[in-house]
């Protein structure tokens, strides 16, 4: 394949990487920020959203789209609702202890993954797509008679792949709005500039630390139904997300949200280029080399402020 | 003398109460002790099944259980082995190699199993057999790879029941060549079985006069795979592709967006599709490729008795799905493997006169005094001929095209197609 329509492809799924990846990196990102809990268990909420979704729309029968669009709602709902109750049965109990609430979070990792093992079992099932539809893309290449147009051989996407990046995008601007312009959002910020402080403006701390924990899981839930009609539910599909997850977090910042999302385009970009150039062993290898440097030399992450 | 030979006496004498005493101690427990002495024929055969039931093989893994437990009913019902009922302990190895180990020592110290029995992917198979050559258990895998037959194993390592890789490409590397094209590029998981096909793959199309362009090797654990397809040289005129995993069905969809409109012709070892409706969407592109099949999935139109006899034993329907279930599709290709296998322990263990863990060594031996498995009940997927030198058996092999969404055979080898010069004399090392 030529350089160009390659590097373009390359970008393309990087893109597709980076969209889901950004959406599962925020939940993280937004529950340290916020309640200083590092959340190991973050990639089975992740695989746990692939999962009901498969099973949502294997109950729903019908069209394709209508068992995919029950599963955008029903999926994020029914891991953020699990969240909610992990946090108010254990991680309230800990009073939110940063040792504790990573040994807890283990717990939960296990637990989540036999549970699913038990009960889906260990296969991997497919969701159908609601639209799936290749699109060949054009290049511009100088030729005899000018500049001509063609269709490079192997150059193209999906329509539902760029559904997933224009979706992930969608979400983000609502999380930054919710997190900037509502008043939930004004309540979150409170907590996490001085939780003390919260309190004593009778802000209902414990409240908010469920609804965070909750909305964090759910956004690691709704990229996994994203995923999922790309790649398959399987309920060993958490441990690379939450790898890369915490690279992303380590490497924007954590608690930053913009710093969040420009880290994992960079990364799932990054990844999707070496990838394909070189090999994704190199790419893995460049990204935990990345982390190590900024724990050295910015351990605050490229856009974090040292008092977060 | 006199006296030593009087105290003899004594000595022997108190023995005799002694032993007296304990006999009637033994007479006590009577009924025990007799069930024990008639249970050196009826006490159970034990089979120790390495089966993956979790990790990256659990599909593969579903359907060897299904097939084992319909192989082993059948052989009970027939009498078990040498008048022994045989009985299955089935262990998980998580399809990981150093939890296989820790399965293959359970089976030899703590089940008391005769043998070990089922491994399938190769990587769990390498990982395994060096542990039970050492606690000397016979170990018949079901795995396809070459690591037996390259010497790499032991005397107990055995592959009675399914071709290995080396065979199975070189037997069908002349009909690639001829029919779809000479310029080749490989897709393949990157671990021993993919390696397998690399090697031997490339080395039969050189000598059938192609050329292999590309090796694209893919990490088994993968998830999302257009990255590593433009490396596909656009002069390809074959892609060969095998994968194995969870992953496989989204690795086929891929290569078909990928296309477009403009593929290749495409040889693939159904391996990448095992376990995967046909008819899923996104692989209508595929109809017109062609695929290696250990055993037809689809009924084909000259189907044996046999075929028909296993299926049904299995609870196989005529597309190779579940009859219980129409969308849990079989591993049709290689689970036969786990029923001729069986099979063959039975002849072997009968012709050894296998009476417990003390004549592992004669059962190995048995096995290697084997050549010819005429096609059977007892061989469903067709004649075989074991070599007992590098204890791997060879059989015919099958390429099917993909017409209307069915897997139609259109070729299949001869047994002889698929030999190659012994690599091992296994027979010639230690007990």
């Amino acid at each position: 394949m030529d350089f160009g329509p390659y590097i373009l492809l390359a970008s393309l799924e990087g893109a597709v990487t980076a969209a889901v990846l950004a959406l599962t990196a925020v939940g993280l990102s937004l529950v340290f920020g916020v309640m200083r809990v590092v959340n190991i268990a973050h990639g089975e909420f992740f695989m746990l959203g692939a999962v009901i979704a498969w099973w949502v729309a294997q109950s729903m029968g019908g069209h394709p789209a209508v068992g995919f669009a029950a599963a955008l709602v029903i999926a994020p709902l029914a891991v953020a609702a699990i969240a909610v109750a992990a946090d108010m049965t254990i991680l309230k109990r800990l009073d939110y202890d940063p040792e504790r609430t990573i040994v807890a979070t283990i717990g939960l990792l296990y637990i989540i993954q036999q549970v699913t093992l038990m009960t889906y079992g260990p296969d991997a099932r497919p969701v159908e797509a609601p639209f799936d539809t290749r699109l060949a893309i054009p290049w511009i290449e100088r030729g005899e008679g000018g500049w001509q147009l063609y269709w490079p051989w192997g150059l193209g996407t999906t329509s539902y792949k760029l559904a997933v990046i224009g979706a992930a995008v969608a979400v983000l601007i609502g999380v930054w709005l919710l997190m900037s312009r509502t008043r939930i959002g004004l309540v979150m910020r409170a907590t996490q500039m001085d939780r003390d402080m919260a309190l004593a403006f009778a802000i209902p701390v414990e409240k908010v630390y469920a609804l965070v924990f909750g909305l964090g899981a759910g956004l690691a839930a709704l990229g996994a139904v994203l995923i999922v009609p790309i790649q398959q539910a399987h309920y060993l599909m958490g441990a690379d997300p939450l790898l890369l997850s915490f690279i992303v977090v380590i490497i924007g910042g954590l608690g930053s949200l913009p710093g969040t999302v420009l880290a994992a385009v960079f990364i799932g970009l990054s990844d999707g280029i070496i990838s394909v150039f070189f090999s994704p062993t190199l790419a893995k290898i460049l990204a935990t080399l990345l982390v190590g440097m900024v724990l050295v030399f910015r351990p605050q992450g490229l856009f974090g402020s040292r008092t977060a | 003398m006199t006296e030593n030979s009087s105290t003899k006496t004594t000595t022997s004498r108190r023995g005799a109460i002694r032993t007296l005493a304990g006999a009637a101690a033994g007479a006590a427990t009577m009924p025990l002790w007799a069930r024990y002495t008639h249970a050196q024929s009826a006490e159970p055969i034990r089979i120790g099944f390495q089966v993956h039931r979790t990790g990256i093989g659990a599909a593969y893994g579903r359907w060897y259980d299904r097939t084992t437990q319909a192989a082993v009913e059948l052989i009970n019902e027939g009498g078990g082995i040498n008048g022994r009922p045989v009985e299955i302990v089935a262990e998980d190895d998580g399809t990981d190699p150093k939890r296989g180990a820790e399965v293959v020592e359970k089976f030899a110290n703590q089940h008391g199993c005769d043998i070990g029995f089922g491994t399938l992917f190769s990587h769990v198979v390498i990982g395994s057999a060096p542990r039970a050559g050492e606690l000397k258990l016979p170990y018949f895998v079901v795995s396809e790879g070459h690591h037996v037959a390259s010497g790499m194993l032991n005397r107990y390592t055995l592959q009675p029941g399914i071709t290995d890789v080396k065979s199975q490409v070189q037997a069908m590397a002349p009909y690639v060549t001829r029919n779809l094209g000479k310029k080749v590029t490989m897709v393949f998981p990157d671990f021993a079985f993919g390696h397998d096909h690399r090697d031997f793959f490339t080395e039969a199309v050189k000598r059938e006069g192609g050329e292999v362009l590309a090796h694209i090797a893919i990490p088994p654990a993968e998830t999302s795979f257009t990255k590593y397809f433009p490396k596909i040289p656009r002069e390809t005129e074959v892609l060969y592709h095998v994968m194995v995993g969870p992953a496989v069905l989204t690795f086929v969809k891929e290569l078909g967006e990928f296309f477009g409109p403009q593929r290749p012709e495409m040889f693939g070892f159904i391996d990448s599709l095992e376990a995967v409706a046909m008819d899923s969407p996104g692989l209508e592109y595929l109809d017109g490729t062609y695929f290696w099949e250990g055993m037809p999935r689809h009924v084909q139109a000259d189907q044996s008795d046999h075929d028909k006899f296993y299926r049904e034993a299995v609870g196989v329907d005529n597309r190779g799905a579940s009859v219980s279930d129409p969308t849990d599709i079989s591993t049709y290709a290689h689970m036969f493997g786990c029923w001729e296998t069986l099979h063959v322990v039975k002849e072997a263990m009968e012709t050894a006169g296998y009476a417990g863990p003390g004549d592992r060594a004669a059962l190995v031996e048995a096995v290697e005094a084997m050549t010819d498995m005429p096609h059977s009940r007892s061989h469903p997927q067709g004649a075989k001929v074991f070599n007992g030198k590098t204890h791997q058996v060879f059989g015919h092999q099958y390429i099917s095209r993909v017409e209307d969404g069915r897997l139609v055979k259109v070729h299949t080898t001869s047994i002889e197609d698929t030999f190659y010069p012994d690599e091992v004399d296994y027979t010639k090392r230690a007990l």
